[in-house]
């Protein structure tokens, strides 16, 4: 027969956080993952919220295509406060 | 001389509420200290680590609330008497736990469907002993609803699953339901002690719970595939602590360190 | 990809390592590195829940009704640990299904020190102490190894362990404190898990196979002699403490090393356990399996009544 199927975690550490990674599971489904969750994830009074997701519904970015991805942002150094250059005199900014 | 006489009856008097309140406590909490040792049992051999893990949190939902109970017990009894006293040392008769929740773990349909069954009165018990006089009880209940309404959630998942899953889970459950339907009726048996706190306004009246019990009950199975067993004898005894035989072997367990080495602290 | 197109991508792997830059599941990797990792993350799952069963033998007989709930609260956080440990391994593209098919046909290893047996309540105290004082020697380093998914499995597992090894202490304490009759069955405790403790520590460096290259990877940062020794300089002081003997004639300070210097392990028995011939490896491989498959059934209702679920709302949606 069939296995239960991957499960990824997000958990609310508490209100104001959001959620965060925390690990995944297996489950025969949605309402059984976050009871799974619940008791693997939170036993701590780790979280006050989860969600959770089926590993194989996730689409991620490929590593092969970080070049392309993610340096091109490196050199836009103007989007940083840093890049401008202001007279020590001007305060609040 | 009159102030002596009626002073010692007071005295005579809070010693009987006291006592009527520690047997009640013990109708309650016996139940939780037995099941909570048979889920127990099963940590490490549980279906997969996911339900292991699901039902060790039930389990010690249950002894955390046998603590509290037994704790209260303790202080009422007086002297030295620890929370251990009461869950290790007494006599067999002396354990007033229904026969519902000692049954063995036969296999995990009979663990969900003794946890459901039990799971349905005791959130409809908890409901009502929050609003117990004693404000001790009614604390331990406002705390132990919410964990109790968790388990109820589980056990119903589970008894839907099983009921509507495989033929063979649906077999199985059904045997399960079957064989501890005879348990169910004890649930709503009032003992002496029950019907003393009900009258101090300490205690839940838990026959007036067995209509709406059967009705819930009655709803999750019809929406799992299962039937209701139809069943004219119920088995009783526990709660004059006249137990199964299983009952034995699960106090071997459990009182076995207390037994070989009397009174020593661990 | 061609021999040399490989040699590159291996290079710019070890450099990044080096470097401290954590591998992550989609990362190219070398075949070496996915498979040494699969074998150790699932040795370790695999130790997790194969260790319950030791201790989980005491549940039902835990003297106090506090003692009961935390050794509970401990044996379930260790199948949590193998939780995590198999999620980690999942991330390398093996199931979990298929890591237990490798443990119950007993090709897949786990830690020998669950094949004695507990035989009597202070064992609950040792193995606390004892076996995760030295998981947690083994597995701290582990928070910083090169795989992402391993390191932070470890973070989680090292923070929720740090009641384990202090509630066994807790539990030696009372006895060694206690009546004479407890006093002994703390010594005679003590007495057996002492040597398989500092075994769990693995071979002496002259024959362990692995400690290079897994030096390298970050899945080791001490070698197992260097373990050993901080794991005895730590725990002879405590035991001194509780007024506890450990059971070895040879046990010397020596003042130079500022190390304790001690006996000859037994490294015939290690093998003799390693190999299948432990008191208790049949009995701890049969428990699992039977677990196992006598869920079977309970995880296919689970399956089907999810799709018939899944149908149910499909046609409703029609």
């Amino acid at each position: 027969m069939k296995n239960w199927p991957l499960w990824e975690i997000f958990v609310r550490s508490k209100n104001g956080l959001e959620h965060r990674h925390f690990g995944s599971l297996h489950a025969a489904d949605a309402e059984m993952a976050l009871e799974n969750a619940r008791d693997v994830y939170t036993r701590r009074s780790e979280g006050v919220s989860i969600w959770v997701v089926e590993s194989k519904n996730i689409t991620a970015s490929n590593p092969e295509h970080n070049g392309e991805l993610f340096e091109p942002a490196h050199d836009k150094v103007y989007r940083h406060p840093t890049f401008y250059e202001l007279p020590d005199e001007v305060k609040h900014m | 001389m009159s102030t002596i006489e009626s002073s010692s009856r007071m005295k005579t008097n809070t010693t009987d509420i006291s006592e009527v309140l520690i047997q009640y406590i013990y109708g309650i909490a016996d139940n939780a200290l037995i099941l909570g040792q048979r889920l127990s049992e099963l940590c490490g051999h549980g279906p997969n680590l996911e339900t292991d893990i699901a039902g060790t949190n039930i389990a010690l939902d249950l002894l955390g609330q046998t603590r509290g109970y037994y704790q209260y017990a303790a202080q009422l009894k007086g002297g030295d008497t620890t929370e251990d006293d009461i869950a290790y040392l007494r006599t067999e008769r002396e354990y007033k736990n229904v026969l519902l929740v000692e049954q063995p773990n036969k296999h995990f349909g009979y663990v969900i469907a003794r946890q459901f069954l039990y799971d349905m009165f005791h959130v409809m018990l908890l409901e009502k002993l929050q609003n117990s006089q004693d404000p001790t009880l009614a604390a331990i209940a406002k705390k132990g609803i919410k964990e109790v309404r968790y388990h109820q959630r589980f056990s119903s998942d589970w008894i839907k699953r099983l009921g509507d899953g495989t033929p063979e889970s649906h077999e199985k459950i059904q045997e399960a339901i079957n064989t501890l339907w005879t348990y169910t009726d004890e649930l709503f048996h009032m003992t002496e002690a029950d019907k003393k706190a009900v009258d101090m306004g300490v205690g839940v009246d838990a026959s007036a719970l067995k209509g709406e019990y059967y009705t819930r009950v009655r709803e999750l199975l019809d929406a799992s595939t299962l039937e209701v067993p139809e069943m004219k004898w119920f088995q009783k005894g526990g709660k004059q602590g006249i137990h199964t035989e299983h009952m034995g072997y699960l106090l071997a367990d459990l009182q076995y360190m207390q037994r070989t080495y009397p009174g020593m602290k661990w | 990809m061609s021999d040399k197109e490989i040699k590159n991508l291996e290079e710019i792997f070890e450099q990044r390592i080096a470097r401290d830059e954590k591998i992550e599941p989609k990362d190219w990797m070398p075949e070496k590195y996915r498979k040494t990792h699969i074998r150790q993350i699932s040795q370790h799952a695999h130790s997790e829940i194969i260790g319950m069963l030791p201790e989980g033998n005491w549940i039902t007989r835990a003297p106090s009704l506090r003692r009961k709930v935390a050794l509970l609260a401990k044996v379930q956080d260790e199948a949590g640990h193998g939780l995590y440990l198999y999620s980690a391994c999942e991330t390398l593209g093996i199931s979990r299904e298929e890591l237990y098919e490798q443990l119950h046909s007993g090709k897949a290893k786990y830690s020998s020190i669950f094949n004695y047996p507990t035989i009597t309540w202070a064992d609950m105290g040792a193995i606390g102490w004892l076996v995760d004082g030295a998981a947690i020697i083994n597995q701290v380093p582990l928070c910083s190894t090169s795989y992402g998914p391993y390191a932070r499995a470890m973070v989680r597992v090292c923070k929720e362990e740090s009641f384990h090894q202090r509630q066994g202490f807790e539990i030696m304490m009372k006895l060694a404190q206690g009546a004479p009759e407890q006093k002994e069955l703390a010594q005679d405790a003590l007495n057996r898990w002492w040597w398989p403790s500092l075994m769990m520590l693995g071979p002496t460096d002259a024959e362990s196979v692995h400690t290079e290259q897994s030096m390298k990877w970050k899945l080791k940062r001490k070698t197992n002699d260097e373990l050993r020794q901080q794991f005895i300089d730590q725990t002879v002081p405590q035991a001194e403490l509780i007024g506890l003997t450990i059971p070895d004639p040879d046990l010397k300070w020596n003042e130079e090393r500022q190390s304790y210097d001690f006996g000859e392990i037994d490294w015939d028995e290690f093998w003799q356990v390693v190999k299948g011939h432990g008191p208790c490896n049949k009995e701890r491989l049969d428990a699992r399996v039977n677990a196992w498959e006598e869920g079977t059934w309970v995880r296919d209702a689970a399956v089907a009544y999810a799709e018939k679920q899944e149908e149910k709302k499909l046609k409703q949606a029609i």
